[in-house]
């Protein structure tokens, strides 16, 4: 039986993320304030049969560890 | 004769350039990503471009194709690997090169001819330029901005694998240490953002990436004879 599960990859914290920056100078233009500390990552949706894999697949694909941070959320 | 292989892949954009380019100084022929072996060349050179149409992250999918496999195990044997720009992509993430590429400050394609000045000639990729010197070569790419934690770049650093760094006033895309290429701690594998391959006749512009065809053609013979790049 499949898990569905979600890969969540975010910029590690303390490197430059110019994209989050962009989404955060544009927020107020747009009329919304009082926003800060934005980040834009990726998402990766998966089915799989043995969740115990989903570690070993961050660490050895969906993220690249050096630079990013990754959460596995399974329901 | 200095035989180069340059390995395509789907999405790769720039291996005709750089065949032209190893041409120049070797013989030259391109290599499939389906390849299990390198056909005997001395040299790889991993052209730029946009392999497995960097799906999920810029270089992240061809380190496990097969002709990348052998790659790595020519790299591990002593054997020379360039990078070029996304080749450059490609090496950090197959482990063979230290650091990782990230999106350009900017976040814009960029297009432009920039000055770099070489650290380090005493590597089989360099040691035809002189000292210091200034190479005028194109850049285009969107994800070439060098980082590497703190304890990795001063080991980097220490030990000499920065080749290759941005002049004053180049380093459009935000790399750490206005770094443009490094090299790996034993010196035969090594990778930098810009295309010297678009830079080896005059007619456009500068001619001074042919140094870097020129420094692993007639370094090649001695990285094969003792199994060291150094």
């Amino acid at each position: 039986m499949a898990v569905k599960a979600t890969v969540l990859i975010r910029p590690k914290e303390g490197i430059l993320d110019p994209q989050g920056e962009a989404v955060e100078n544009a927020l107020p233009a747009l009329g919304f304030s009082g926003v800060s500390h934005v980040h834009v990552g990726r998402l990766v949706e998966l089915e799989i049969e043995d969740p115990s894999q989903l570690e070993s697949m961050c660490e050895k694909l969906l993220a690249n560890p050096l630079i990013e941070d990754y959460e596995v959320v399974t329901k | 004769m200095t035989r180069f292989g340059i390995p395509q892949f789907p999405g790769s954009c720039d291996e005709t350039d750089t065949l032209l380019a190893c041409a120049r100084v070797g013989e030259a022929e391109l290599l499939w990503h389906k390849d299990k072996d390198l056909k005997g060349v001395d040299v790889v050179v991993i052209p730029g471009g946009f392999s497995y149409g960097d799906y999920l992250r810029v270089g992240a999918i061809p380190p496990f194709s097969p002709v990348m496999q052998a790659v790595a195990e020519h790299a591990a044997d002593g054997g020379l690997v360039l990078g070029i720009c996304n080749g450059f992509q490609v090496l950090t993430e197959a482990g063979l090169l230290p650091g990782a590429l990230l999106p350009n400050v900017n976040l814009s394609f960029t297009c432009r001819q920039v000055d770099l000045i070489v650290e380090n000639t005493e590597t089989p990729f360099t040691h035809e330029c002189a000292p210091t010197e200034r190479l005028s070569i194109p850049a285009k790419h969107t994800t070439g901005r060098y980082f590497a934690p703190t304890e990795m770049l001063n080991a980097m650093e220490a030990e000499g694998q920065v080749l290759l760094r941005y002049a004053d006033g180049h380093n459009f895309n935000g790399s750490v240490n206005d770094i443009a290429g490094v090299c790996n701690e034993q010196r035969n594998v090594f990778g930098l953002m810009p295309h010297p391959e678009h830079a080896v006749d005059p007619l456009t512009g500068s001619d001074d990436g042919l140094k870097l065809f020129a420094s692993l053609a007639s370094a090649a013979p001695m990285a094969l004879a003792t199994g060291d790049a150094t």
